[in-house]
C-alpha cells in the first residue's frame, strides 16, 4: 500500500531532520563551543577545542556525519488537531529513519538487547523512540543519541529532604563518567515527576537552548566545571558546556532526579512537515 | 609555544623523548584494532610487522574503498590486552579517554599513548587514506584496517616515563569531588 501524501511528507521530514542533526550542530551549541574554546586557559584543552571546531567545519563542508556514532533515533513529534493520531505516524517516522540509515549513511546501531542481533536499519523493537505531544504544527525533532554519553547517565530517587543533594548527584555523575562521555558535556537534568518521567525530562532538557541557563542551572554548571576533567578528560576549565534542568510535579514523599549526559555534539534538528 | 612535533611511522626511540601534553602530528601507517581484533591477534598472530607500529583504537565507517568516518573509541576496554603488542615492538596506541596503569607500566621505556579527540570522525577521515585490511570477517567495526595518515593532530596522553595527563586530571577531579563527602 502506498503511503498518503501526509505520511510521505512526515517520512521525508524525519529523513531531513536526521541528516541535518548528524551533520550540523544547532547554532546555540556552536556558540557555546566557540565561547568555551575562547575562554579555555589549559593548552592541551585548547588543542582539543581546535580539533572539535575543525571537525565541525569539515563535516559541514563535506556533508558527512560529525561522529561515526550516529546514535539511536530519539524522536519528538508534535501533532496538530486536524491530523489523526494513528499508527501511520509511527510507521512514517520509522520509514524516514530507515532511509536516513541507508542514504546519509548512518551506522546501524540498533540491536536486540539480549541476542545483540542488529536490525541493520536503526528501527525495530520500539525504535525509533517516539515522544508525541499536541501542537500547532506537524513537526518532527530528531535527537540522535550516541552510546558513550548515554551510558554514563543515572537516575536517583532522593528523599524529599535531600533537595540540596541534587547538585552533588549531578557532579558525582560527571565525576564517575570521567573521560568516557567525550566531554565537554551537556547535562540534561530531570527533577520531579515519576521514576521514568524524570529520565524523560532529563533527555528532553537537552533540546533547550544552551545559552539561557537559569541561576540554578548556572550554580550546578559552575560546580561541575570545578572538577577540572576538561575536554576528553585531559584536564581543563571546560568539563561541561551547559546544565539544563526540567521540572515536573512529584509525589510529596518523592524526589526523583535523572541526569542524562550528552557529549559536546549535542545533535538535534527539527523539521516542520509542509502541508 | 612551539608547534606540534612531527612523527612518521615506523616509530623508533624518538617516542621516548615525547612528554605527556606534547602535541604531535603523525604521518605514515596505522592499524585499527578494537576488542575482537586484539583477541584474534592473540590467537592467530599479528598480521603486520609490529616493530615501530602504531595501533589505532577505532571502528571506522568504510565506504567505496574510502575511510568515511574514523573517530577514536574508548581505549580503556583494551586495558589488559596490549602487553603482547608492546612486547613485539608496537610503539604507540591512539585512542580516547586514556588507559589504565597496566598499560602505563608496560609503556615505560618503550612507547606512548596518543589521544585523539573523541567525536572528531570527520576531521580524522580528512587526514586518512585506506590502504588495506586484515581480518575482514570480523566485520567493519572490528576488522584491522590499514590506514595511511597525513599529519593527524594528536596529544601525548601517557609518555614512556610514567606521566599520564588523564590520571592527573582524574586526581584533580577526585580532590574536588571529595568536598561533597
Amino acid at each position: 500500500m502506498k503511503p498518503d501524501p501526509l505520511h510521505k511528507a512526515l517520512a521525508d521530514a524525519t529523513f531531513t531532520a536526521y541528516r541535518e542533526a548528524v551533520i550540523r550542530l544547532p547554532p546555540d551549541v556552536l556558540r557555546a563551543i566557540g565561547n568555551a574554546a575562547a575562554a579555555e586557559t589549559n593548552a592541551v584543552a585548547r588543542g582539543e577545542f581546535e580539533n572539535i571546531l575543525k571537525n565541525i567545519e569539515i563535516a559541514e563542508q563535506h556533508g558527512i556525519p560529525l561522529c561515526q556514532d550516529t546514535g539511536v533515533p530519539v524522536v519528538y513529534l508534535t501533532v496538530p488537531p486536524d491530523v489523526p493520531f494513528t499508527q501511520d505516524l509511527y510507521d512514517a517516522i520509522a520509514r524516514g529513519v530507515r532511509r536516513a540509515t541507508k542514504e546519509v549513511p548512518l551506522r546501524p546501531n540498533v540491536v536486540d538487547p539480549l541476542t545483540r542481533h542488529n536490525t541493520n536499519d536503526n528501527t525495530g523493537m520500539g525504535m525509533p523512540a517516539i515522544h508525541v505531544k499536541p501542537g500547532k504544527t506537524l513537526a518532527v525533532t530528531v535527537l540522535p543519541k550516541g552510546a558513550g554519553a548515554e551510558n554514563m547517565s543515572r537516575t536517583a530517587m532522593l528523599l524529599p529532604s535531600q533537595k540540596d543533594q541534587i547538585e552533588k548527584f549531578v557532579v558525582e555523575t560527571v565525576y564517575l563518567a570521567g573521560s568516557r562521555p567525550c566531554p565537554p558535556v551537556i547535562i540534561g537534568v530531570g527533577i520531579g515527576g515519576t521514576f521514568d518521567g524524570a529520565a524523560a525530562l532529563a533527555k528532553e532538557a537537552l533540546l533547550e537552548p544552551v545559552d539561557h541557563m537559569t541561576e540554578y542551572e548556572q550554580e550546578i554548571f559552575a560546580a561541575v566545571n570545578r572538577l577540572g576533567i576538561g575536554p576528553m578528560g585531559l584536564g581543563g576549565d571546560t568539563t561541561a558546556l551547559a546544565v539544563l534542568v526540567k521540572k515536573a510535579g512529584c509525589h510529596t514523599a518523592s524526589l526523583p532526579v535523572a541526569v542524562n549526559i550528552q557529549c559536546w555534539a549535542n545533535r538535534h534538528a527539527t523539521v516542520e512537515v509542509k502541508r | 609555544m612551539t608547534g606540534p612535533i612531527r612523527l612518521t611511522t615506523p616509530l623508533g626511540d624518538e617516542v621516548l623523548r615525547l612528554r605527556a601534553g606534547d602535541r604531535v602530528e603523525l604521518s605514515g601507517t596505522v592499524y585499527t584494532a578494537r576488542d575482537e581484533a586484539h583477541l584474534r591477534m592473540q590467537e592467530a598472530g599479528i598480521p603486520f610487522d609490529p616493530k615501530g607500529a602504531v595501533i589505532y583504537h577505532c571502528g571506522p565507517v568504510i565506504g567505496d574503498g574510502k575511510v568515511i568516518a574514523a573517530g577514536p573509541t574508548t581505549s580503556a576496554r583494551m586495558n589488559e590486552m596490549e602487553g603482547f603488542l608492546i612486547d613485539k615492538g608496537v610503539r604507540a596506541f591512539i585512542g580516547k579517554g586514556g588507559m589504565g596503569s597496566t598499560v602505563r607500566n608496560q609503556l615505560a621505556g618503550k612507547g606512548v599513548y596518543l589521544a585523539f579527540t573523541g567525536g572528531c570522525a570527520a576531521l580524522a577521515s580528512s587526514h586518512m587514506s585506506l590502504q588495506g585490511v586484515f581480518f575482514e570477517d570480523l566485520g567493519m567495526a572490528e576488522a584491522v584496517w590499514i590506514i595511511g595518515l597525513e599529519r593527524l593532530p594528536l596529544v601525548v596522553g601517557i609518555d614512556s616515563v610514567g606521566n599520564d595527563i588523564f590520571a592527573a586530571a582524574h586526581r584533580q577531579a577526585d580532590t574536588v569531588f571529595r568536598q561533597y563527602r
